[in-house]
């Protein structure tokens, strides 16, 4: 018997437990006890402390986390999103809701989701790759622990430093321009300061950045797929496409709405690949940057939190509707 | 409603506590014991030069003055982003003992964050550029030194080119630029576009081609500041036109600050607008590139009056957090730093103390008859709170940066469909001022 077995065996009542856990202790007064029913002692009365509240203990600091850095803010923006708060004076005054109406009736502050557009096109894009390698990589392809690590990669490096690399990449005669001239495509690109160009170069170094977080999930939900369907399939004679299109996209369909969701609504919340890369100069300015300036460099708090609201709004609405659409279902693998 | 109102009643409480307690500290200014070993405490002096904070310049500082008042500790405390960070540590108490007031911080808050130096009567009579600091008669803040503006260039380039003299009007400026262009080794002006502060050292440059000095408190009362005559129209029509007629860099929106400087030192670059602090560092990066430092120069900017003409305005000016424990350590940090530091002369600044000498770097300027002009500053109040209305914001750079795209025909319209455009913005934001 194992000591986690015979622990096992001895699971009794609470009640019961409280005697014979007395006894015991009268025991250890005479100085008859041995080692082993001493320990036993004191498990007994770390069950019988099994208070309502011994849950919540563990999640009080997570919980406190949460409150303090997500909900008390939001609370806080949702309070400026009523005043004209300059973001430095002492004073606030209540505006109601001229922001709002402010926000409305200025179609151009709605504009910039333009440029939204294009990053959801790039994350179709990624979405799509991502599966196509999730699929090639989960077959027996030579070193394909290898490809999957250089797929992931750009995931692990801080966004910062891809925005500075990405800098030299773009610029006239730098690495990009001189790859294209090795394969004899000669032409004068500026990839960030070309207006039609800019978010979709922006939009592809996203797409770079994060198709490894996408490929990393599907991987594992590719993976739960038990082996033998594939070679049922295989016999009724099923190429790799028709395996795709009946086994594998139907068994990771959670999967892939979870990203769709989360594409959409990265893509319109997009802020840090352009702030860093061109601070929303040449109309790469996202909403994300355009509620920034207002805030920081017009003083417009109470706007700037207005359109955050906003842009929360959005987003959870977008997701409802997604939901709606395409209802989260089990799958059943057999 | 009844919740409304509840928030008035709470916001009028907050406005008039707030009104009270600013008064209440106001009334006197702190003064420093003469015993200076009577003078205690720590102090945390917030700082923007994070470069001479890791080169141990700052510490030197340190060292000096604790000599003088060895009961005094001085820490540094660096900040990268200086004007972003400042600005929301500015929300609580704790923000260092002294501390350079962000330039976007209107001059109407300073008695709500800072304590009073003194009577500005008394101050200006000792120190420069009092006025930019001035709320009530009281002095909130001394600036270290000041800086003329202007353009610094490359003058084997300019001269290569067959250009020997300084533009006296901004059209000459584009024919030079255009000169420049045409011998083909140098981008004529570089624009910094990306870097986006560099763009917005032009707004320093009002009040220069017209040589008035009431040229910024003008645009309080003007609805429309972009149109001919006006000096912000002067300015960025220059820009516009350089831009416009492809005197500046291929490709704006991968500039890069540091590399500029060598590449002006080196010849690969005419001109750039910056502040006459820049010189020392342009010649630094000559010296490094192995390039002559004697090469760089530094011109007015171009006149409309007929005489050339500089705006001369301070740097960073110190004041003391009103919420300091240490009131008299700060003081006493803030004198010896600006009057017997020596640092605005190991910067090439123009010192905020007055009778010192001017730097040898701008000696063209005086040999040449370059009259430095103040700039007024009593409707400065006014002109930042119409400017941030209008969501145009001259002191960063995204305005201009839009400037640029529309010269070099990244984003629709003209200059006259832009300048338009912001004469509407200013003037529409100028009624809700009133």
């Amino acid at each position: 018997m194992t000591a986690l077995q015979r622990d096992r065996g001895t699971g009794t009542p609470p009640a019961q437990t409280a005697a014979t856990g007395g006894a015991r202790a009268t025991d250890a007064a005479t100085g008859a006890s041995a080692p082993t029913t001493r320990r036993r002692a004191s498990r007994r009365k770390g069950v019988r402390r099994h208070w309502w509240f011994t849950p919540w203990l563990y999640l009080l600091v997570p919980l406190v986390l949460l409150v303090t850095f997500t909900y008390l803010p939001i609370g806080d923006m949702i309070g400026y999103s009523f005043s004209d708060w300059d973001g430095i004076s002492p004073e606030k005054n209540n505006v109601g809701l001229k922001n709002y109406t402010d926000l409305f009736t200025r179609p151009e502050l709605f504009k910039v989701f333009l440029v939204s557009g294009v990053y959801l096109l790039a994350a179709v894009v990624q979405i799509c790759l991502a599966l196509y390698f999730a699929t090639v990589l989960s077959f027996n392809t030579k070193f394909r622990n290898l490809f999957k690590g250089i797929l992931f990669f750009p995931y692990l490096i801080n966004g910062v430093a891809i925005g500075f690399v990405f800098l030299y990449f773009f610029q006239p005669h730098g690495t990009l321009d001189s790859l294209l001239e090795l394969v004899g495509i000669h032409g004068k690109f500026l990839w960030t300061g070309d207006p039609d160009l800019v978010n979709k170069s922006l939009a592809g170094v996203s797409v770079w950045r994060y198709t490894g977080l996408n490929l990393v999930l599907f991987l594992g939900a590719v993976q739960s797929i038990p082996p033998h369907l594939y070679e049922a399939a295989a016999l009724d004679g099923a190429n790799r496409w028709q395996q795709f299109r009946h086994i594998i996209a139907p068994s990771i369909k959670p999967v892939i709405s979870l990203s769709a969701i989360l594409a959409v609504s990265g893509s319109l919340a997009v802020f840090e690949i352009p702030y860093i890369m061109t601070g929303g100069a040449n109309g790469s300015q996202t909403f994300v940057i355009q509620s920034i300036n207002m805030a920081f460099k017009f003083d417009k708090f109470g706007l700037a939190s207005a359109s955050a609201v906003v842009l929360l709004a959005m987003i959870l609405l977008v997701t409802w509707i997604q939901r709606r659409l395409v209802p989260e279902e089990r799958v059943e693998l057999s | 409603m009844r919740r409304g109102w509840v928030a008035v009643a709470a916001a009028t409480m907050v406005v008039l506590t707030a009104c009270s307690s600013g008064g209440g500290s106001a009334s006197s200014a702190q003064t420093v014991n003469s015993d200076a070993s009577k003078v205690s405490g720590t102090i945390t002096v917030l700082t923007n030069r994070t470069d001479q904070l890791g080169d141990g310049t700052l510490d030197k500082y340190a060292a000096a003055f604790t000599k003088i008042y060895p009961n005094v500790k001085v820490k540094f405390e660096g900040m990268k982003d200086y004007e972003g960070e400042v600005k929301i540590r500015m929300n609580t108490e704790n923000y260092g003992d002294v501390l350079p007031i962000p330039s976007d911080l209107s001059i109407a808050q300073f008695p709500n964050f800072f304590s009073p130096l003194g009577d500005a009567a008394e101050l200006s009579k000792q120190y420069q550029w009092t006025d930019y600091s001035t709320v009530g008669g009281k002095v909130y803040g001394i600036a270290n030194y000041g800086t003329v503006t202007g353009f610094v260039y490359n003058k084997k380039v300019w001269a290569d080119a067959g250009v020997t003299e300084w533009p006296k009007t901004p059209e000459e400026f584009v024919t030079d630029l255009k000169a420049i262009k045409a011998k083909g080794q140098a981008t004529p002006y570089y624009t910094n576009y990306h870097d986006g502060w560099p763009l917005r050292q032009w707004t320093d440059a009002i009040g220069s081609p017209s040589c008035n000095p009431a040229a910024k408190d003008a645009m309080a009362s003007t609805a429309t500041p972009w149109t001919g005559g006006n000096d912000i129209f002067t300015i960025d029509s220059l820009l516009y036109s350089a831009v416009h007629e492809k005197l500046t860099e291929d490709d704006p929106t991968t500039t890069n600050w540091d590399n500029s400087k060598s590449l002006l030192a080196t010849g690969k670059i005419g001109s750039m607008y910056l502040g006459s602090w820049s010189i020392s560092q342009m010649r630094d990066a000559a010296t490094k590139a192995g390039a002559s430092p004697d090469d760089i120069g530094y011109m007015p900017f171009p006149s409309t009056s007929g005489k050339p003409c500089t705006v001369l305005q301070p740097d960073y000016k110190y004041a003391i957090n009103k919420h300091s424990k240490n009131q008299e350590a700060a003081r006493a940090w803030v004198d010896w730093f600006i009057n017997k530091s020596g640092a605005a002369q190991n910067e090439q600044g123009i010192s905020s103390v007055k009778g010192t000498e001017l730097p040898g770097a701008l000696k063209p300027f005086t040999e040449k008859g370059v009259q430095m002009i103040g700039q007024n500053q009593e409707k400065l109040a006014t002109v930042k709170k119409i400017d941030k209305g209008a969501e145009i914001n001259l002191d960063a750079p995204d305005y201009r940066q839009k400037l640029v795209d529309i010269a070099r025909g990244a984003a629709a319209g003209d200059q006259n469909s832009y300048f338009a455009e912001l004469n509407k913005k200013w003037s529409a934001s100028q009624k809700t001022v009133g």
